[in-house]
């Protein structure tokens, strides 16, 4: 009896320990190794960047190892305007994204949660439709519908709104159409999930109390779906940053995203130190700020229930 | 008409506007008739209900006593009939431009906001000034006992704590109607019954119209002025508590509340007795309502039967018969007794225990006789 509880308390540990393995494995342990790599110099060498640990020289190469490593590269970082810019551009853009996908997704997210409820199972279906044809295809798609001579173009040349055909492809639009595109089920979906589980009698509550509906929507449908804004805007905007496919198929060449930045010091010019310095940097931009943000959000709605 | 001083002054006893047909009531329900589907929630139903008046709605569950409540708030609209409020029509008014409040069964207290701006959420609604909803509010807090829980988050509060703060945020705004669905369903016995009285003592200290939405007819009967018994949309009996009890209009209703015996028979020729029952002859004391030789069901609660191991004095002497006890359950304050009578015909008797058990003389299978005196028996003829 007694062995059968410490058992089982003891498979409940190994449970709530995967995810933490997990973590462990897959994000820390690599995300060290950026970092290693982002303290090294660059060398034409297998692997391209110096010093490298080397077990067989003992304490001496162990020594060595460390006074290798230098914060020359993220002090290059600062200098080159470069990369200032191409932060300054992925955050612009994923800010002003997320904006978009709220505007969008929320009335999406709503809708849906005001439809009966035999169709928001088939409508919460149509929003992940498009997941199931390659993320690839579908930026290509994109391509095709906003090159010069495209579906778009011929459209609006039909109905006589433009007179002459805009240059959709490498530009910011371009870029804002496709993440919009490609992020709204991320937006959709968190908020569909906090909204769905809004009490309808707090709604006919302050019905009740005076409110129009209107009203209602701003003072409590509103306030209460703000986990769900939250959630939707993190999800969408910390991949945005990071973004690289579609700035690089649909942008143009004169702003880089940091995410093309990364890639071009990673393949074009064999840099891995300062491609991992950049990315190091971005995951410090971002993460510092949301951690202490999530852990305000979640002292403010946790307390006491 | 009653104000609150006569109603204070005579106790509920002096109450009874329904009596005075001069008088306007203060909500009037005409013919209102609510379906879903082809389901007919309510069901042509009429009632007037009068300024003051404490009115319990009853029912067993899907009877359509919270949708009559829903049509009184607006959060449905009737298919047919009206609703007037003091003589106006409001059958299509939106429920945020009645004057009447609800308190919601589940309390539906905002998780977002505290105490405070839960209950101020209705007075700023119509745009007082702040020094006012200050003022109202905290008046309104002390009268629910939660003066100091005014920052508290409700997630932070007991259930009886819950209570209150929609109890108070109903009230706030001087609603002609307070609306309760099941205000008391989540809490435990012993809070409900304490919550009862003050719910009784609030309503009348304030003068307030109170409509209660409840299943639990010992709650009804301990807080209501009137009870309306609810069966499949219709109203089945509107009347005080004890007339519901002690004179109820169908064998649905005398079914329905409470423990009755009914016994099947048909009247007498003198009128005054029913024949042909599994006791034979009952003698009764009013003159039925009803032609010689008409079925009917003759209903004795079972705390009004006498039980004696002697044969007992009854006027007149049919009203009594020997059973055999075939079960007793004790109940602490009661004993349920249930009486076989010749071929299996049951009856039960409740005998309050007023001495101690190991005094007390009857037993499993003993014989005792039964009796009842005939004002104790009310005859149904429907």
């Amino acid at each position: 009896m007694n062995n059968g509880r410490r058992q089982t308390s003891f498979i409940a540990k190994l449970v709530v320990r995967i995810p933490y393995a997990w973590m462990v494995a897959f994000f820390l342990v690599p995300f060290l190794i950026v970092v290693k790599i982002s303290l090294s110099q660059t060398a034409i060498a297998q692997p391209p960047y110096t010093p490298v640990f080397d077990l067989a020289a003992g304490w001496q190469g162990f020594r060595s190892f460390f006074t290798g490593l230098s914060l020359d590269n993220f002090t290059f970082l600062g200098s080159d305007p470069l990369y200032i810019l191409s932060y300054m551009k992925s955050v612009e853009i994923a800010a002003f994204s997320t904006l978009l996908l709220l505007v969008i997704g929320y009335p999406i997210a709503y809708a849906i949660t005001r439809t009966p409820r035999r169709l928001q199972a088939v409508l919460v279906l149509l929003v992940i439709l498009p997941f199931w044809t390659s993320f690839l295809i579908r930026i290509y798609a994109w391509m095709n519908i906003l090159q010069h001579d495209g579906p778009l173009n011929q459209l609006l040349l039909f109905f006589h709104i433009v007179r002459e055909p805009p240059a959709w492809l490498s530009t910011d639009t371009a870029v804002y159409i496709g993440i919009v595109y490609s992020y709204l089920p991320f937006m959709v979906l968190p908020l569909y999930a906090t909204l769905e589980k809004i009490d309808e009698s707090l709604l006919e509550a302050a019905a009740d109390l005076g409110c129009p509906r209107w009203k209602t929507f701003w003072l409590v449908t509103l306030p209460l779906s703000a986990p769900g804004v939250l959630a939707g805007a993190l999800l969408c905007f910390i991949p945005i940053c990071g973004e690289f496919v579609i700035p690089d198929l649909l942008g143009g060449s004169r702003t880089s995203m940091i995410g093309q930045t990364v890639w071009t010091e990673f393949f074009a010019n064999k840099d891995w130190p300062t491609a991992s310095a950049v990315a190091v940097v971005l995951v410090c931009l971002l993460v510092t700020p949301i951690v202490v943000f999530q852990h305000q959000a979640m002292r403010g709605t946790g307390r006491g229930s | 008409m009653p104000t609150a001083a006569t109603k204070r002054g005579f106790g509920k006893a002096g109450f009874a506007p329904w009596t005075e047909s001069a008088l306007q009531p203060l909500l009037r329900i005409e013919a209102l008739s609510k379906r879903f589907g082809g389901f007919a929630a309510v069901d042509q139903l009429s009632v007037d209900i009068y300024q003051g008046e404490f009115f319990a709605l009853l029912g067993p569950s899907g009877c359509g006593k919270t949708t009559l409540l829903r049509l009184i708030a607006g959060f449905e609209q009737p298919d047919l009939g009206r609703i007037l409020l003091d003589g106006v029509e409001i059958g299509s008014v939106p429920p945020y431009r009645r004057p009447v409040n609800m308190m919601f069964q589940s309390y539906a207290l905002f998780p977002h906001l505290n105490v405070e701006a839960n209950v101020a959420f209705g007075l700023r609604q119509e745009g007082l000034p702040k020094a006012e909803i200050a003022e109202r509010v905290g008046e309104m807090l002390t009268l629910v006992r939660l003066d100091n829980f005014g920052r508290r988050k409700p997630q932070e509060l007991s259930g009886g704590q819950r209570q209150r703060v929609a109890l108070a945020r109903s009230l706030v705004k001087r609603p002609r109607i307070l609306l309760l669905d099941e205000p008391m369903a989540a809490l435990d016995k012993k809070l409900r019954g304490e919550t009862q009285f003050e719910l009784m003592e609030l309503q009348r200290r304030l003068d307030l119209t109170f409509i209660i939405v409840t299943h639990d007819q010992s709650e009804a009967m301990t807080v209501a002025d009137r009870i309306a018994v609810m069966d499949r949309g219709r109203l089945m009996q509107v009347a005080p508590p004890a007339e519901i009890y002690e004179h109820p209009n169908s064998r649905w209703v005398a079914d329905f509340i409470g423990n009755i015996n009914l016994l099947e028979g048909r009247v007498g020729a003198d009128r005054v007795s029913v024949e042909g029952t599994a006791l034979g002859r009952i003698g009764v004391a009013a003159k039925i309502d009803a032609q010689p030789g008409a079925t009917v069901w003759v209903a004795v609660r079972p705390e009004k039967i006498r039980l004696t191991t002697g044969e007992p004095d009854v006027e007149p002497p049919e009203n009594r018969i020997a059973a055999t006890v075939a079960d007793i359950g004790y109940l602490g304050d009661l004993s349920i007794y249930k009486l076989r009578i010749g071929d299996g015909i049951q009856l039960q008797a409740a005998l309050a225990n007023t001495v101690r058990s190991s005094e007390r003389t009857i037993g499993w299978n003993d014989t005792v006789w039964l009796s009842f005196q005939p004002d104790a028996a009310v005859v149904l003829t429907r």
